[in-house]
């Protein structure tokens, strides 16, 4: 296996700087434009807009297109399912998140 | 290397059907698989479930595979035969990533055939290079693929910034067109502020360009490692802060650490276990700052000696009309 050293001085944070139209966030994610918009239409991804040709996504569509798309081939789900996945993983994060405060109070048992 | 049993792996027998194999696979994803489960190192239980899936799902693959395992146990030691691949179609598609019916449909960062194990490599080869594009005849050019890795920081790294140095192998490929990996070393300027599981955009970083189109880019999703102190809630920050029972009575000004440094905090009088002190801004920087929270744990200290719990006899003494579950006894 061969080594190159590269030195790396710029990187920017995706979330806060960067936006997608539909075909880089495709070449991004690594995703079709049929899956990006099956996305649109459950709802996972919000891009303002008129339609495809002017969509602009925030910058955290990169993260929840590549996680739909895990979830959709490793589960074999549809993109409803993906969705409704996606919503109880951030409940189940909230209530998780809770739990832990919760924890950090010590009990005592007898 | 060592053999590995793919079977084992799944929980099923060698004779198991394909609809079994299956149905194992899919209890096993929905268990393990790192978007969804919790259970501790899921990722790379995930990976060696779909490495299994991935060899004894495909019945040409899995032809190939029984054929290894009659004569093998797993973690038995294993290496390829120098003429491996003559007689097996499987083993020579990793050279032929066009090649419709096997090939991956998406980015795997859980299980990509190139991060399979040396094991399936020998067996199966490397799937070809899953983060470029082949031009076809009529493109005359074509942006490089964007490429994805994930790193580990420090929590004091994200806080305040910091240059690291870490190693990606690449997929690429070699003199002959070939897929091959590439190790690169890259120092990456870790801007101050950036949340777990955002992503760093390196422009150019990523697979070449095809005719004198442009590379890809390179991104980085981070993983905030746990502090021993610090606890990460989004962009805030908070820690459990200790203090004694006459200082939250009496109220004190006591020293608290901070990720950039320790800083003079005034616990109020009167506070209470569990009190969050807030220090504005000073969590997680961005657009929009985190706090930071001192959390206020009331630590009561044991006694030991006479003149200890002669101390504690003179508090009770003191407040002879305090009943903390006045309410309890009430029900």
């Amino acid at each position: 296996m061969s080594s190159v050293y590269v030195l790396t001085t710029h990187a920017v944070i995706v979330e806060e700087h960067c936006s997608f139209t539909l075909p880089s966030l495709c070449h991004a994610s690594g995703a079709r434009t049929e899956q990006v918009r099956a996305l649109v239409g459950e709802g996972v991804l919000h891009p303002t807009g008129l339609g495809p040709t002017d969509w602009q996504f925030a910058g955290d569509a990169l993260a929840r297109t590549r996680r739909a798309l895990r979830l959709a081939r490793d589960l074999e789900l549809g993109m409803a399912g993906v969705a409704l996945v996606l919503d109880l993983l951030v409940e189940i994060d909230d209530l998780r998140i809770q739990l832990q405060a919760h924890a950090r109070t010590p009990v005592r048992t007898h | 290397m060592p053999f590995k049993d793919y079977y084992a792996t799944l929980g099923v027998s060698p004779t198991a059907t394909h609809d079994e194999i299956r149905r194992a696979y899919r209890k096993l994803a929905r268990k393990y698989h790192p978007d969804v489960s919790k259970e501790p190192n899921a990722e790379a239980r995930f990976k060696e479930v779909a490495e299994a899936h991935e060899a004894v799902t495909d019945p040409e693959r899995r032809a190939t595979y029984d054929a290894i395992a009659k004569r093998h146990a797993q973690g038995e030691d294993f290496d390829t035969p120098p003429d491996w691949g003559s007689g097996f179609d499987s083993a020579g598609r990793a050279h032929n990533p066009n090649d419709g019916a096997r090939q991956r449909r998406g980015p795997h960062p859980a299980g990509d055939a190139e991060d399979f194990s040396a094991f399936f490599a020998s067996i199966f080869g490397r799937g070809g290079p899953a983060g470029m594009h082949r031009a076809s005849a009529d493109t005359e050019s074509m942006q490089g693929r964007d490429h994805h890795a994930k790193v580990a920081i420090a929590l004091l790294d994200a806080v305040l910034g910091a240059s690291r140095m870490i190693t990606l192998r690449m997929p690429t490929q070699d003199a002959a067109g070939n897929p091959a990996l590439q190790e690169r070393q890259l120092e990456v300027n870790i801007p101050k502020g950036v949340r777990n599981g955002q992503h760093l955009r390196l422009a150019g970083l990523g697979a070449a360009g095809f005719g004198g189109a442009p590379e890809g880019d390179l991104y980085l999703e981070i993983d905030i490692l746990p502090h021993p102190v610090f606890r990460l809630d989004g962009g805030d920050i908070s820690f459990d802060l200790p203090i004694t029972p006459w200082e939250a009575a009496l109220g004190a000004s006591v020293t608290a650490p901070t990720p950039a440094g320790h800083v003079q905090l005034t616990v109020p009088a009167g506070s209470a276990q569990g009190r969050k002190l807030r220090l504005k801004g000073k969590g997680l920087p961005g657009k929009v700052p985190g706090d930071l929270y001192a959390v206020l744990q009331i630590a009561v200290p044991p006694c030991a000696s006479d003149s200890e719990r002669d101390a504690y006899g003179a508090l009770a003494n003191a407040f002879p009309n305090y009943h903390p579950r006045a309410n309890l006894e009430a029900q």
